[in-house]
């Protein structure tokens, strides 16, 4: 079913690959360009009206952040994502991306936690620098892979001695067959 | 948006937390038509800190006075964490803890205690110490779940705090992850019997450690923007 759309667009614009996940879910990468004539386009052309989220992913590794629009469309009981990869360390240095909030208010609010938790900046979008769930944060964005957690955690936040971490598999084990049966 | 307050206030209130718009020195027109000057952080806020509260002057009063206050216990109805959902049932038919003498409050001014409902993000702390010192004393915090003793599933998270007792005296604690609407009932079944032993002193404690309290909260807390003491 959305093999058929993926075609369709793919007649219009220049699209990366498609990744089915389900037959009512799938994704498409695309070149960052793109992005706002494809959303435009499904939102008005196709019914996808929602926008169900914004999120990003931290690919380390490959030095990319990638971000994924979620949409879905009411009718069509259908989800379509779309990923635009960027350059990790271009966003570090404060490379730009465009902002969507023309064409949903409410990615405004999801631009504004990129920015915050991941450093990607939108600089049109409203409100974007104001704190929005940090308060005074003064550490590389929180959800970074190189910002280590645990660290932060117990460098700021007093552990509490004595506190013991297991394996749930092993310790459920030894607590249901303590003969090793 | 965001500014230094060197110029806008004067030493010993904050030292380098950004101060808020609305917190910040203004001209304010009166209905009357007079303008006069606000300093919200001076105008709004008692900057007296915390006194200990001295024991009745006789030991039969004071047990008859602790004994009044371990039925009286007005729980703030403020969620931190996930836990607050177990205090639905509590509150409603199902575990009715109405019948116990505990009863739920909308404001800080009419409750006495403060139950920490789970994981506490350092947002939260901010406006949970602001809730607390509004509370009239002597007053109460219990603790629930993992995560307010020591972080439970969140020990390594950025943004919560890991132990309660760094930043607010807690009277009891429960445990957890979470703690059933039972649980809860014996904790403050135990809590009744602290205070009614003299020592539910939670607030006392804050009072005489207070700068100790300050000192940790302010270590988290990096957009102080509000006085030390706010009620
Ligand atoms: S102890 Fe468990 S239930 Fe309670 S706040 Fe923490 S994670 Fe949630």
């Amino acid at each position: 079913m959305l093999r058929e759309l993926y075609e369709q667009l793919k007649g219009r614009f220049p699209l990366g690959e498609l990744s089915e996940k389900r037959p009512d879910l799938a994704f498409i990468t695309l070149p960052r360009e793109q992005l706002r004539p494809v959303l435009l386009h499904l939102r008005d052309q196709e019914g996808f009206t929602h926008l169900v989220l914004l999120t990003a992913v931290d690919w380390i590794e490959d030095d990319r952040f990638q971000l994924t629009y979620l949409l879905h469309d009411r009718q069509g009981a259908r989800d379509i994502g779309l990923r635009v990869m960027l350059s990790r360390q271009a966003v570090i240095e404060g490379a730009p991306m465009e902002s969507i909030h023309d064409l949903w208010p409410t990615a405004a609010t999801y631009q504004r936690e990129l920015r915050e938790m991941f450093g990607i900046d939108f600089p049109d979008s409203p409100g974007v620098n104001e704190d929005f769930i940090l308060e005074g944060w003064r550490e590389i964005p929180p959800y970074r892979r190189d910002f280590d957690t645990l660290k932060y955690s117990n460098e700021t936040f007093a552990p509490r001695p004595g506190r013991e971490s297991q394996d749930p598999a092993q310790h459920m084990k030894a607590q249901l067959y303590p003969d090793g049966a | 948006m965001t500014q230094t307050n060197e110029d806008l206030l004067d030493d010993d209130l904050i030292e380098h937390a950004p101060v808020k718009e609305e917190l910040r020195r203004r001209l304010v027109k009166g209905p009357d038509g007079v303008e006069f000057e606000v300093e919200p952080l001076r105008d709004y806020y008692c900057e007296a800190p915390p006194t200990v509260m001295p024991a009745a002057y006789s030991k039969i009063i004071e047990g008859l006075f602790n004994w009044a206050r371990a039925e009286s216990l007005w729980i703030l109805g403020f969620g931190t964490g996930c836990g607050a959902i177990e205090m639905r049932p509590l509150m409603t038919p199902r575990f009715d803890a109405y019948r116990y003498g505990i009863q739920w409050r909308p404001t800080p001014r009419q409750s006495n205690l403060f139950v920490i409902s789970g994981y506490l993000s350092v947002k939260t702390l901010k406006r949970v110490i602001r809730s607390y010192e509004q509370m009239p004393n002597p007053k109460y915090v219990v603790g629930l779940g993992s995560c307010t003793i020591n972080g439970g599933m969140y020990f390594d998270s950025y943004n919560t705090i890991t132990r309660l007792d760094e930043y607010l005296p807690v009277d009891v604690y429960i445990t957890g992850c979470m703690p059933r609407p039972e649980a809860l009932l014996a904790g403050f079944e135990e809590l009744k019997r602290i205070v009614r032993a003299g020592k539910g002193e939670g607030a006392n404690q804050y009072a005489e450690r207070f700068d100790w309290y300050k000192a940790n909260q302010k270590r988290v807390i990096h957009d102080w923007d509000m006085p030390d003491y706010n009620w």
